[in-house]
């Protein structure tokens, strides 16, 4: 098989390496459309990196859903009746669709985003107070700087601690202050501090100064009873968040007789339709870097393609020789279309080199940033296999344009003396 | 080993054709030395291409070994060169990136030879001419008759039937040029046919035969005494 004929690579290669300077000029197009091909791909995977970064610890198949004040008049009862949900609706939600894999119920001290006066020796804090399980970091993963989470031991002995915000650490604590095992008055009710959190500056649910309490405590100490003010829903991976969205809105709305289409009774935030519209510009801004890219890498395999014309002009004799030696146009064909494959190739693969160090640097300087969204710049393996074979395919096609230029060269023309 | 009957070729140029060979019967024996003579224009370049099978003929035969040449496709035409014929050009063209040996190793390369006996036999022929020790050097570090016994090894190195030799000491001195006719002689009497395309008469009474042509005709054909090479050198 010709393929693994080593003389004929050793032909090939002896032709390139004896014409350096030729072959270095003519693999420099090639380098540089795959340098920015390459950077392109990897700047956009980069950049998705970044905002999968940015929304680490938020489920994004998840939903929240709140009960608010019904809008239409339903089963006799009047329009503007406010609706208020029950603990046992999350077991009830949870029996019904299996598709939930986690829900969390939640209750906020006073009304909605209400702002709740937090005492402590003389110093306030006007936070947003939530009553949680821990089941909620599974869905907004807290940061924590200091202690711990919430925990279920917590709720089983309804204990009277807080996990709080370092915007309420700092109106309440002074800087270097231990916090931990401090107490602190809620509507007159003493927690103790048991961790300390830092709000993600991205995606933020609860307030930018907020104070959590076990769900189990809330209840006691404020006698909420078996009330529940909204609940944090994650969904199976690979279920539409959208459609689960519906039936549990259907549910509840049978539940609490809602109109079915008021779409004021239940409110609803789908988490996934961010994602989704993030994931959708990335998508898009890696299609479109690869379309640059391909088209710039035609423009550098067009580039071999002229510059093999050239050489084929130049090496008419050459070729008219071998012709006259014995070379079939077979052989002289094969010849050209080798050193069009060779030539992109190895250009490819230096470009490519270049750019991974290139990307290396770039990671380096934005990589570790918390605000722009850049981290860990690297084209994938397929994606570089499939640029690497299109380019090399292109040659094949373009590198046909000089080969057949070769051939038709008559030995008896290249050989006519001057 | 050759035999032309009645050989026609003319050139278009333009709307009207130039008739430049005009029924040529001609043919060597084994073992023969021919120079074809001729002023410039007279067609013996034509009919050299012809029998380097480098151009076609428009009438007539032509046999090369009992082959029968005609109506060859590109690659038979490329495998037929490579196998019957060997070429010594004026400006001798060897491949300028190339060292003497892998230069004559060439033919052979398109004859699927390995590598080794390539080379083998490259140095081999490179001894015959005398260069075996300039085997690793490029052409451009060789003198013009160096370069022209490199291209009479290549010729040679496929073992042709005929060896067609166009000017071969056209770009050389007189004596470099009887240096190389004397290689030619003697490959000669090793039993090769060689035809010699030149004007120079004193390359010509070097040969066996002369072949006369003029406007495209063959005017003379005769055996002459050969002239000695060795004794210029």
């Amino acid at each position: 098989m010709w393929l693994f004929d080593r003389d004929l690579w050793l032909e090939i290669f002896n032709t390139l390496g004896k014409n350096m300077f030729r072959t270095f000029l003519t693999m420099l197009g090639v380098i540089f459309a795959m340098v920015i091909l390459m950077l392109l791909l990897g700047s956009a995977n980069g950049m998705s990196n970044g905002f999968n970064k940015i929304f680490a610890g938020t489920a994004s198949n998840s939903l929240f859903v709140w009960s608010q004040s019904t809008s239409e008049p339903y089963k006799g009862f009047e329009r503007g009746r406010r609706i208020n949900f029950r603990l046992e609706d999350a077991e009830i939600l949870k029996k019904q669709i299996p598709e939930i894999e986690v829900l969390a119920p939640r209750i906020e001290l006073g009304s909605h985003r209400g702002v709740v006066t937090v005492y402590r020796n003389g110093r306030t804090s006007g936070s947003s107070v939530y009553g949680d399980y821990p089941e909620i970091d599974n869905i907004t993963k807290k940061s924590l700087v200091l202690g711990r989470f919430i925990n279920q031991n917590d709720i089983n002995e309804n204990k009277k601690i807080c996990v709080i915000g370092e915007e309420t650490f700092k109106l309440l604590f002074d800087k270097n202050e231990n916090a931990i095992g401090e107490n602190v008055r809620i509507n007159g009710v003493f927690f103790t501090v048991v961790g300390i959190y830092k709000p993600s500056k991205n995606i933020n649910i609860d307030g930018e100064n907020a104070v959590f309490i076990p769900f189990s405590t809330f209840q006691k100490a404020y006698g909420s009873g078996d009330r529940m003010g909204w609940m944090a829903i994650s969904v199976e991976a690979g279920k539409k968040v959208p459609v689960i969205e519906q039936k549990i809105k259907k549910i509840l709305k049978a539940k609490y007789d809602i109109a079915p289409h008021d779409e004021r009774g239940i409110g609803s935030f789908d988490m996934s339709e961010i994602f989704n519209n993030i994931t959708g510009f990335t998508t898009v801004l890696k299609g479109f870097s690869f379309f640059i890219g391909i088209f710039t890498l035609l423009a550098g395999v067009i580039a071999i393609s002229n510059i093999l014309l050239i050489t084929v002009k130049e090496r008419t004799k050459e070729i008219g020789v071998r012709r006259a030696l014995g070379a079939t146009p077979k052989v002289v064909k094969r010849q050209i279309v080798l050193e069009a494959i060779v030539l992109t190739g190895f250009a490819g693969l230096i470009g490519f080199a270049i750019s991974v160090g290139i990307l290396g640097v770039l990671d380096n300087i934005f990589g570790s940033g918390e605000e722009f969204p850049f981290q860990n710049p690297m084209v994938s393996i397929p994606q570089f296999l499939i640029s690497f074979f299109l380019m090399v395919g292109l040659s094949v096609l373009i590198g046909l344009i000089p080969a057949n230029r070769a051939i038709r060269i008559k030995p008896i023309d290249a050989l006519r003396e001057e | 080993m050759i035999e032309i009957k009645d050989l026609h070729k003319s050139y278009k140029m333009g709307s009207n054709a130039l008739h430049v060979l005009k029924g040529i019967n001609f043919s060597v024996e084994e073992g023969e030395l021919v120079a074809i003579m001729g002023s410039s224009g007279s067609g013996k370049s034509t009919l050299l291409n012809i029998l380097g099978m480098l151009d076609e003929l428009d009438e007539g035969s032509y046999t090369l070994d009992g082959v029968p040449i005609k109506n060859l496709n590109e690659t038979k035409a490329a495998q037929y060169r490579n196998k019957f014929l060997g070429f010594i050009f004026q400006s001798f063209n060897l491949i300028n990136y190339k060292s003497a040996a892998e230069n004559v190793a060439l033919p052979l390369y398109y004859q699927k030879v390995g590598r080794k006996e390539r080379h083998d036999k490259a140095l081999k022929y490179l001894e015959q001419v005398g260069l075996k020790q300039w085997s690793s050097h490029l052409p451009s570090e060789l003198s013009g008759g160096q370069k022209q016994r490199v291209a009479i090894a290549r010729a040679m190195a496929a073992e042709p039937k005929v060896l067609l030799a166009d000017e071969p000491t056209g770009a050389l001195d007189s004596k470099t040029s009887y240096e190389v006719m004397d290689l030619i002689q003697k490959i000669n009497d090793a039993g090769n046919t060689i035809l010699i395309v030149t004007h120079e008469p004193d390359i010509a009474d070097m040969c066996k035969r002369i072949v006369h042509l003029k406007d495209g005709v063959i005017v003379e054909d005769k055996v002459i005494d050969q002239v000695r090479a060795q004794q210029y050198v």
